[in-house]
């Protein structure tokens, strides 16, 4: 296994557990909605999970549930070793937020037009009284800003003067002024030009190899994901389908939604282009009932019927 | 692809359009030349404020008349220069013989007005057809994009139908009158992967029913492998690079070209580093003097700050305009992947030749 900020992965330290996460909206009402319903997944220090799927299929939800935005409607999160959603005094849920960090997907809406980048940077060195001096506080920002590629003349203005790749800087900057473990980046590139995306994904890869950081990355650009994260999972109507390390669920996809999924991704090679199949998923093609997430391989695995676990075990 | 003996039926010559801000004028079209051919499938690649949809825009006289002006060049259709053309003058052409699909179709239908009497609107007003003439039209157009059920969805609100189908809906009302030109910006940038190869196997359907010409416009090369005939890359208000889709792909010219297509990585790379383009595109407010990607550009030279390469021709249908073709230019490595792609480009040469 690949090491990363002297961690190796293989020892299997896990910083986030969820587990049977639920999240309903509209509960009791005829249009309730099973926005994430009953997901379970580790994600270990150090790694980068990708959770991918169309909108409207939880990936979001998921997020910002781990992060406690929403409450959850059952299950449990798990991080450091504490449930997330349990009842906590303000001393503990600011311990909790300082460890956890969100990047939103759109540098436009997630900076306040009105603070200077310095304040909107400073605003959890504030909160958790991390600079002893007016003098610390500027220091720490501008070492941010050089962290994330800018300098410390940018400091003194406001959000409209950058370019939409500077904005995710920014968020990116502010992410990491409290030195958290664990990122959880909500479609962190798909408004940014390509060649700025890449600038981005690099600046997240060596940021997690500097300071160990873990990283939650959910996006719907499913060549992107599999290139930043170890491990990715598949969402498909608020169910977690398919979970396995990056290659192998690109080598070896199991469940039909997955096949589906990466057979319409678009590559930038006309000769393949001509000669794609594309594959439609039909939900009906599952034979039998107890459908269930069941471990195929060490470390893949897919939600499969009782029939359909012994099809694939029988093929390998 | 015997492209040049097909009819031209677009033809763009050296296109200026200045914009007039109060921070003063931003040159967002500089010099712009192509030609579309009936039938084919022209794809514009390049990123926010190359200037592709400023292009579109004034090819279907979109643009705003308070701020905008077209300082040179002309936009010939049928004989006509349509830069020139009065308001009354281009509603005539206007979703008749050339229509457009939008990028959002979220915003592009009218929440208020049912499908139906969207669909009817262009048919009613183009074609002189009666009502029940133009329902029947509509009804056959909304099967035609596979939209199932259609005398009962041809009665409902956009707000009903999902964003997929909504595209569809949109494309439906740009086919309404058989267009010569549909031109495409970013029809399927807020749709998901799925929902995006089932728009684009439908307008590629459509295409070879009724022979339209389509300029295709996104930033996403996924899609311009999937659907074009030919591309051209753009960057900072001028077309630096333009031929077939194989030639773009496979044997790229221009450095500008060649970090668009390593930026991207590929299903089966794996690679440690992806290749980003350094810095962010030029200020069209103040244009470079020279290349406008010089600034940018690892291989830049000299001249390349001072002097705006001509367009070298690379085949009958490739061009470039970079310095790094000139006869005199020294020799560069282009990046490990494009090498790789230059290769398979060799090889499909040496066999059979291509379609």
């Amino acid at each position: 296994m690949r090491k990363k900020g002297g961690i190796t992965l293989s020892e299997k330290d896990v910083i986030l557990q969820v587990k049977n996460l639920k999240q309903y909206f509209n509960v009791g009402k005829p249009n309730e909605v099973k926005a994430v319903d009953d997901v379970s997944f580790d994600i270990y220090r150090g790694e980068t999970l990708g959770l991918v799927g169309e909108s409207g299929c939880g990936k979001s939800t998921t997020g910002r549930t781990i992060i406690r935005l929403y409450n959850a409607t059952g299950g449990e999160v798990i991080f450091n070793g504490q449930n997330v959603h349990d009842k906590k005094s303000t001393t503990d849920l600011k311990q909790f937020n300082r460890k956890m960090q969100m990047i939103f997907q759109d540098p436009y809406a997630s900076l306040n037009p009105r603070m200077k980048v310095v304040d909107i940077i400073a605003e959890g060195i504030d909160i958790h009284g991390l600079a002893k001096s007016a003098q610390a506080r500027k220091d720490r920002v501008y070492q941010l800003l050089e962290t994330v590629g800018l300098n410390k003349e940018h400091a003194n203005r406001y959000p409209h003067e950058f370019s939409g790749g500077q904005r995710q800087r920014i968020g990116i900057a502010r992410a990491l002024a409290v030195e958290p473990d664990f990122i959880i980046a909500d479609e962190p590139i798909s408004a940014l030009d390509v060649s700025i995306q890449a600038q981005v994904v690099n600046l997240m890869k060596e940021l997690q190899e500097e300071k160990g950081l873990t990283y939650l990355f959910i996006a719907h650009d499913l060549s992107m994901v599999k290139y930043i994260s170890d491990r990715i999972g598949v969402m498909y109507f608020g169910k977690l389908v398919e979970l396995a390390p990056a290659n192998e669920l690109y080598e070896n996809p199991l469940h039909p939604y997955t096949k589906s999924l990466l057979s319409a991704i678009p590559l930038p090679d006309p000769d393949y282009e001509r000669n794609r199949k594309r594959i439609k998923y039909d939900p009906s093609v599952h034979k039998g009932t107890n459908t269930e997430f069941r471990e195929v391989k060490p470390g893949h695995f897919v939600s499969c019927t009782e029939e359909e676990f012994k099809e694939i075990k029988a093929k390998q | 692809m015997l492209m040049n003996k097909q009819e031209t039926i677009l033809k763009v010559n050296d296109l200026n359009i200045s914009f007039h801000t109060f921070a003063g004028e931003v040159k967002a079209i500089r010099g712009v030349n192509f030609e579309l051919k009936k039938g084919e499938t022209l794809a514009i690649v390049g990123e926010s404020g190359s200037g592709k949809s400023v292009t579109s825009k004034s090819i279907m006289g979109l643009l705003p008349k308070s701020n905008s002006e077209v300082k040179k060049g002309e936009i010939l259709f049928q004989g006509k220069n349509l830069t020139k053309l009065s308001d009354k003058q281009m509603q005539k052409i206007r979703g008749k013989d050339i229509a457009m699909v939008f990028q959002d179709p979220m915003t592009s239908l009218n929440p208020t007005m049912t499908i139906g009497k969207q669909i009817i609107e262009p048919i009613l007003k183009h074609q002189n057809a009666s009502k029940e003439e133009a329902k029947k039209r509509a009804l056959e157009l909304l099967s035609l994009v596979g939209i199932p059920k259609p005398e009962q969805r041809f009665k409902q609100y956009p707000h009903q139908f999902s964003g997929g189908m909504r595209q569809r809906v949109v494309v439906a009302i740009a086919l309404a009158c058989n267009p010569k030109i549909l031109i495409a910006d970013e029809p399927t940038t807020a749709l998901d992967v799925t929902i995006q190869a089932q728009i684009l196997e439908l307008m590629k359907d459509l295409q070879k029913k009724i022979e339209t010409s389509i300029i295709f416009i996104t930033h996403d090369l996924g899609v311009v492998a999937n659907v074009a005939d030919r591309v051209a890359v753009m960057y900072g208000g001028q077309i630096v690079e333009i031929g077939t889709v194989d030639e773009i792909f496979y044997n790229p010219k221009h450095p500008y070209t060649w970090g668009l297509l390593s930026s991207m990585p590929s299903l089966d790379a794996k690679e440690e580093k992806l290749f980003a383009i350094p810095g962010t595109p030029p200020d069209l407010l103040n244009p470079p003097k020279g290349d406008p990607f010089a600034a940018r550009n690892q291989f830049a030279m000299k001249i390349d700050f001072e002097q705006q390469p001509p367009l070298y021709q690379v085949s009958e249908t490739h061009f470039a305009a970079t310095w790094l073709l000139h006869p005199n230019a020294p020799k560069v490595e282009p990046p490990e992947s494009i090498k790789q792609r230059m290769r398979q480009f060799n090889a499909q040469k040496g066999g059979d030749h291509i379609e």
